[in-house]
């Protein structure tokens, strides 16, 4: 009975579960403030919340923060990938220049690089590139390290294989280095969507003049919890929109590896 | 008649049969991964000729080296001293580009469809990719793969995969063939169907094989030529014997006939003391 009731293959009991867990937290919250038990100054409610993403989409004041803060943050994904994915390739396949580079990278690896942001701002300026670069340096590195390592990890039967069946080098790139490298690749996505997202809201928060990050600390300058909220919870469903975009390119690209999709996204 | 036993280093036959490939005095020393300054002598001064055409298997305990000399074969190591000729050439650099290599594990690129992966060698050597697609179909139907062309290698058997490898392997159309313990990994019934599959597809061309085993009735079952090689290390082949059974085989029937029997006992009388050594120095 018990068994088949909480079964987690029902997937209808687990989204009414869920939905119920989201609906018991929202009332908790909102008995809790709205009947004075804690300070829904400090907590925020809501229906606060609420009524303030109503607002920013109704009034479409919201459009072109959410519009720097997602192209930053795409940019930031991008080159940062296009550079990891480069690089990792480079230095995998150049042991020499792996093995002299080795402490400088892992230095830069271990270096905080949020404390980049001021630095960028006065190279960049206060406009998008100044995010874009911080978004860079953090998504790079996570990217980088898994070409490395997804290269490191090419069967030497599948290469030696191919390399019997006449591949050039610029071959053995395109048919065994690259395919290989991307299973490590899209597992580290997942994260650098993430991170990415990381880069450009706190390089907003040091210093902008638009996006979510920098409507977060006008808010917070007000004491305004509702808007604060409201926006958090903005970025948390664009940063899933992305790391659902990245699923479905990972599920194409990956459809000859026999578990698919059991990557785990764990965010920084 | 009786099996030619010889001593490989008296064995000198005058080069009038054309030679597929030719060992000259090759030896392999690897550094040691143990000792530092060390190193392992894998195949030490190995003369052994495989002649156009010929099917040959090389037999010998595990871990003594056989498969260091088919990569010697395919160029993909170099021999310490010593040197190799392919139809009379000597390899001096690069890979050898007259062989095609079935190694013991799984070696089809798991990102491509079993179609792709066998197209993709002819497209590496120039064809056009519908060209190749095309011809890589052919070499579906071949090796027994029909309706399986679209799938990954982890959506297929074994068996299959096998079968995937060796159309990869023989759509290049090499004049040479080798083979390292290709079928080990695979059930008995499956192994013996492969073994016939193998056979069937030989005989059409009949391209030189060398065929890496330690299964002495697979050797004996499929070869025109045994050679046994020693223990390990410094493992050297120490006796050859021809096998002079009828073709066309069938493998799970010529097993059962009196000349096997025979050849069988005679060449494991020789294995059989290699084996010994070989568990003497590394034990089980």
């Amino acid at each position: 009975m018990h068994a088949t009731l909480l079964d987690p293959r029902n997937r209808l009991v687990v989204l009414l579960t869920r939905l119920l867990l989201l609906g018991g937290f929202l009332l908790l919250w909102w008995l809790l403030t709205s009947r004075g038990w804690i300070s829904p100054f400090f907590f925020g409610d809501p229906v606060g919340v609420a009524r303030k993403l109503i607002g920013w989409f109704v009034t479409g004041s919201i459009y072109p923060h959410l519009y720097t803060t997602l192209i930053e943050t795409i940019l930031a994904f991008l080159i940062g990938t296009v550079l990891g994915l480069g690089c990792g390739l480079w230095l995998a396949l150049s042991p020499f220049l792996a093995v002299v580079t080795d402490p400088f990278i892992k230095a830069l690896n271990s270096m905080p690089r949020l404390i980049f942001a001021p630095i960028f701002a006065l190279w960049f300026g206060l406009g998008i590139w100044s995010k874009v670069a911080l978004g860079v340096t953090l998504v790079f590195f996570v990217v980088f390290f898994n070409v490395f390592q997804g290269v490191r990890e090419v069967s030497p039967a599948v290469l030696a294989n191919t390399r019997m069946l006449g591949a050039s080098s610029r071959q053995l790139m395109r048919h065994v280095y690259l395919p290989s490298a991307m299973s490590w690749v899209f597992s580290s996505l997942h994260n650098a969507v993430g991170i990415a997202f990381v880069g450009s809201v706190v390089g907003e928060y040091l210093g902008s003049e638009k996006g979510v990050g920098y409507l977060i600390l006008l808010a917070e300058g007000v004491f305004d919890i509702d808007s604060v909220i409201a926006g958090i919870l903005l970025l948390t469903v664009f940063a899933l929109v992305l790391d659902t975009t990245v699923s479905l390119f990972e599920d194409h690209f990956m459809r000859w590896q026999p578990s698919a999709g059991q990557t785990v996204s764990g965010h920084a | 008649m009786t099996a030619a036993l010889r001593s490989v280093e008296a064995e000198r036959r005058p080069q009038n049969a054309l030679e597929a490939l030719r060992f000259d005095g090759v030896t392999c020393a690897f550094a040691s991964n143990e000792r530092r300054g060390r190193t392992y002598t894998a195949v030490s001064e190995v003369n052994l000729s495989v002649r156009d055409g010929e099917f040959l298997s090389v037999v010998g305990p595990t871990g003594c080296g056989k498969s260091t000399l088919l990569n010697v074969a395919a160029g993909l190591i170099r021999p310490s001293s010593g040197t190799l000729s392919v139809f009379g050439q000597p390899l001096k650099q690069g890979l050898n580009k007259d062989a095609a290599y079935l190694f013991q594990v799984d070696a089809l690129m798991p990102w491509k469809t079993a179609e792709d992966n066998i197209a993709a060698g002819l497209i590496f050597h120039g064809k056009s990719k519908a060209e190749a697609i095309a011809t890589a179909r052919e070499w579906l139907l071949r090796v027994g793969l029909h309706g399986h062309g679209r799938k990954y290698p982890h959506q297929l058997s074994g068996g299959m995969r096998k079968r995937a490898g060796l159309a990869q392997a023989l759509a290049l159309d090499p004049r040479i063939l080798l083979m390292d313990e290709p079928f080990s990994a695979l059930d008995i019934q499956t192994r013996h169907l492969m073994e016939d599959e193998l056979l069937r597809l030989w005989s059409t061309d009949r391209k030189s094989v060398v065929f890496v085993t330690h299964d002495l009735e697979e050797a004996i079952s499929l070869s025109d030529r045994v050679v046994v090689m020693s223990a390990g290390p410094a493992t050297k082949p120490i006796a050859e014997f021809d096998i002079d059974l009828q073709r066309p085989r069938e493998v799970a029937e010529i097993r059962m006939t009196q000349r096997f029997l025979q050849l069988h006992a005679q060449i494991w009388q020789v294995l059989r003391r290699e084996v010994l050594k070989s568990y003497a120095r590394n034990p089980a």
